[in-house]
């Protein structure tokens, strides 16, 4: 049931998070609109990132003041387009007549009737843009928030967490905030090569991480779950598989998640041959599994490949059939991903793999 | 009027036309310095790439129709919609709308050719090259050795992504220096537009009583030579950068990329301007003359351009409302967007108000032109909702933004395009359009672009981000993207119509005459097509409407314009 079930996203949006609650009021009634027009479009809602389920207080602020900009811009329409049908209908020329009908030059007042209340309009609009803006940029940033160093690949995301020691990739874990235990992320947004955007539609607009640029983007998702999102500034061939998951976890899920990334990568004699292949080949020179010679840090850091769901920036399901294809020929997934196939035969790759596997 | 003289239909008698050798014929058009055959120069150029990017648009979309698709590969869909961008803006919009302003500026002024007619046919050729450069990347990408490839950084072409180590071989190159050399020719138009307006309006013709179309082509001039100036230096920084070892965009060595997005923005937004201007300028000519009204608030009309125009200048970074402005910033650019809105409302409440009361005939001119008031309304509206930063910090780059430039660049200005044409070639042939296949063309175009670019808003509003060659089957985005893609086709065929008419009605059309539209401006005093000449003797004007005058003597503008 599609339809109903964003339809109860957008009622949860409903409840106040404080700030422009009045605003927010009227926003709420319009919520409704959207929430039973699209859905009947959307066939995945609980993997679709739409812009209309805001499950974050910037997102929120920013889905509160699209519907009250789209209340003004549809008044507009309505009484604008509704002129024109009128002027269509009862104005249109029924058979020949040798009349012109009376010319009329223009007139002062009517003119500026409408050039005085469309600056009435942007006036207001302006202004109530101007606050959102200052809330959602602006904001301070409070000492129980969690820091993440996102920085931008061609073709993936490292996830650096600076006071935890935890390096990861794609798969992005923060914890939910709550009323009673607020702990938003601060996302600071670099790039390795080329401009990237980070955008995750439910938990905030998008933000570009841009070389030489650092930028800075908060979210503090209160609910927990999986949401997606993906690279939305074009970064070359394989832009479209830069996919992004934030897994937004319980305190406790989150802790334990923590824990096990702050290990050392595990040491497994039974798969010391694939180990071996691994440390031999060129893949040390690209990735890193802490606690090993591998320490490259082109590529993703592979210490708990096993703890994330998927592999390629999202592109692939991460199964062991899925990461034998990929070592053999990136290319399968990901046609212009830079990392090479490395021209290894089967039985090193399977013992690639076998390896790969041991790491949770 | 003793000084109201105009040659409607009195031409000088004119060597008749006798058939020339092919070659000759050929030869004529290629040396050519009359304004109108430069004019009608830049528009079939025009309409050959429309029909190119138009085929690159298709491919697009049948690589989009469903989920995970291998119709083309990423290498080249990233070619596909950086050509498709690059061609319409540089290739069909800009030449369609100076081949336009070539033709009728002239004619509507009363003067018999452009200032600087030489200029003029170098500018179009210099044009003409810069397309021919630009698509001969596709052998000569990566330097005529081994498979050639076409520019594939976006049309946007944001740095790092253009730097020798992201982008190897030679296509940037093809794409920065074909639009230097077009961009030289765009600057030689203006000029010349804008002495012409200045310098050869025949005698009466004082600034405000120029036909509407003037001013905004005397605009969009004067926007141009602001606006292709930044993007020629940046053009040339990039090629710096990659050949001489400069730094302008290289985060590496200090340099910068968000220089390259303020060097493009700027001219980057005037141009949606630049296009959509002369599109205005068509409605203020058919919406008048198809409503039998005069043009109401013709003051209003030309302060709301010059408005636009500088308004225009001050928007840019509302295309980076994502890189990370500071609050100050992004709110500046936020009211200077929204801004822009009272001109262009005030535009649409005037013809809206000039159809009001008037006796509207519905021929294709008119139906094309009603329908860009429609869209060119929602068009801004979705501006409106764009100009709101935190919004756009969802809507940006997403397909609602593909959608709200899509419904400016077909809805506004290829409607009326297709409107002008359907206007003025009885004037270029001789003959008229088909009006039976025009008003198919209009009704599958009209539904084709409804069922295509109505459905991206949504699309976008569920999170899908542009640029992208694929995308997963679980995001909710399959059926929508399969109906886009249905649209496209469906378009496509009206404009196959479209082109089958202008064929078939070159040969078989009905005659035209002078005036076919009952119509105001000096052009249709001359005979269709017009000669070389233009006016027999030169044309003297007392109002905006000098054909109005000579229709109603007892019922002249002239006592009532102010």
């Amino acid at each position: 049931m599609p339809s109903l079930e964003n339809l109860e996203w957008n009622l949860r949006t409903l409840e106040p998070t404080g700030g422009l609650s009045s605003l927010r009021l009227t926003a709420s009634i319009f919520s409704v609109l959207p929430a039973l027009a699209l859905p009947v479009f959307a066939q995945h809602p609980e993997t679709t990132p739409t812009t209309l389920a805001p499950l974050s207080t910037p997102a929120h602020e920013i889905f509160g003041l699209s519907l009250f900009v789209l209340l003004i811009t549809g008044a507009i329409f309505f009484s604008v387009a509704g002129l024109l049908v009128y002027v269509i209908i009862r104005y249109r020329a029924r058979g020949e007549s040798e009349h012109e009908p009376a010319q009329v030059y223009g007139s002062v007042q009517v003119e500026l009737a409408w050039t005085v209340i469309p600056v009435l309009i942007v006036v207001v609009l302006f202004l109530t843009t101007a606050r959102i803006i200052f809330a959602v940029q602006d904001a301070p940033k409070p000492k129980s928030a969690l820091d993440v160093t996102v920085i931008g690949h061609q073709f993936w995301w490292e996830f650096r967490y600076p006071k935890l020691g935890i390096v990861t990739a794609n798969e992005l874990h923060i914890p939910v905030s709550t009323h009673q235990r607020p702990e938003p992320t601060y996302l600071r947004l670099l790039s390795a090569d080329v401009d990237h955007s980070f955008w995750v539609p439910q938990l905030n607009g998008k933000t570009d991480l841009i070389p030489n640029h650092p930028n800075e983007m908060w979210m503090d998702p209160q609910r927990t779950g999986l949401y997606l999102g993906q690279c939305a500034q074009f970064c070359g061939v394989e832009h479209a598989k830069m996919l992004i998951r934030v897994y937004v976890d319980t305190p406790e899920q989150f802790t334990a998640w923590v824990q096990n990334q702050q290990r050392p990568a595990v040491d497994d004699a039974a798969v010391a041959q694939g180990r071996q292949i691994f440390e031999t080949e060129a893949c040390v020179n690209c990735h890193t599994v802490s606690g090993t010679a591998a320490r490259g840090t082109v590529g993703p850091d592979l210490t708990h490949l096993m703890s994330r769901a998927t592999i390629a920036a999202g592109a692939a399901l991460n199964t062991p059939e899925n990461l034998h294809a990929w070592i053999q020929n990136p290319n399968t997934f990901k046609p212009g991903a830079l990392m090479p196939a490395m021209q290894l035969d089967d039985k090193q790759i399977d013992q690639i793999v076998a390896y790969l596997l041991t790491l949770h | 009027m003793a000084d109201q003289t105009l040659p409607i239909s009195a031409p000088l008698p004119e060597a008749e036309a006798q058939r020339v050798p092919w070659l000759e014929w050929m030869h004529s058009w290629v040396v050519t310095v009359d304004h109108k055959k430069l004019g009608l120069l830049y528009i079939v150029y025009a309409i050959f790439f429309l029909l190119v990017a138009g085929a690159e648009a298709i491919l697009i979309r049948i690589q989009l129709a469903w989920p995970d698709m291998h119709f083309v590969s990423p290498e080249v869909y990233d070619e596909l919609f950086t050509m498709h961008g690059t061609t319409m803006v540089f290739l069909v919009g800009m030449p369609i709308l100076f081949g336009f302003a070539n033709y009728l500026v002239p004619l509507m002024i009363g003067a018999r050719d452009m200032a600087f007619p030489r200029l003029n046919a170098f500018s179009f050729w210099l044009t003409a090259f810069g397309g021919l450069l630009l698509y001969f990347s596709i052998v000569g990408g990566f330097g005529l050795y081994g498979m050639g490839n076409a520019p594939d950084v976006g049309w946007w072409a944001y740095a790092p992504l253009t730097a020798k180590a992201f982008t190897p071989g030679h296509n940037t190159d093809y794409w920065a220096l074909a639009l230097i050399v077009s961009g030289f020719g765009t600057l030689g138009t203006a000029i010349n537009i804008i002495a012409t307006t200045f310098s050869l309006r025949c005698k009466g013709m004082t600034l405000m009583r120029m036909p509407l179309f003037v001013w905004l082509m005397l605009i969009v001039s004067v926007l141009t030579l602001v606006t292709i100036t930044p993007l020629t230096a940046a053009q040339i920084m990039l090629l710096i950068d990659r050949y001489l070892g400069g730094h302008f965009f290289d985060a590496q060595a200090g340099g910068s990329p968000i220089v390259w997005m303020h060097f493009f923005w700027i001219f980057g937004h005037p141009e949606v301007y630049v296009l959509v201007l002369p599109a205005f300028a068509i409605a203020n000519e058919v919406i008048p003359v198809f409503s039998r009204k005069a043009i109401f608030g013709y003051p209003a009309m030309v302060a709301a351009s010059v408005g636009i125009c500088f308004i225009s200048l001050t928007v840019w970074a509302h295309h980076m409302f994502t890189v990370g402005m500071t609050s100050v910033g992004n709110t500046f650019f936020v009211l200077s967007t929204m801004m822009v809105g009272i001109p262009t409302g005030i535009k649409i409440f005037n013809w809206l108000a000039t159809m009001w009361g008037g006796r509207i005939r519905f021929a294709t001119p008119m139906l094309f032109c009603t329908a860009f008031v429609f869209q060119f309304l929602l068009a801004g509206l979705t501006g409106i909702m764009l100009s709101v930063a935190p919004w756009d910090w969802q809507l940006h780059n997403s397909y609602f933004v593909i959608a709200h430039f899509h419904y400016v660049l077909v809805g506004a200005i290829v409607f009326n395009i297709f409107a002008a044409i359907y206007y003025w070639y009885p004037k270029a042939t001789g003959r008229m359009l088909s009006e039976t296949l025009g008003k198919w063309h209009f009704w599958l175009f009209l539904i084709g672009f409804h069922i295509t670019f109505d459905t991206m808003h949504f699309v976008g509003l569920l999170g899908m981000p542009r640029s992208i060659y694929t995308y997963e089957p679980d995001r909710g985005w399959n059926t929508l993207n399969l109906i886009i893609s249905m649209g496209g086709f469906v378009q496509a065929i009206a404009v196959l119509l479209f082109a089958w008419n202008l064929i078939y009605s070159y040969v078989r059309g009905r005659a035209a005459g002078n005036d076919p539209w009952d119509a105001w401006t000096l052009e249709w005093s001359t005979p269709s097509p017009p000669p070389a000449y233009n006016f027999a003797i030169d044309p003297v004007v007392r109002s905006r409407r000098p054909l109005w005058d000579l229709k109603h003597p007892h019922d002249p503008d002239w006592k009532y314009e102010r």
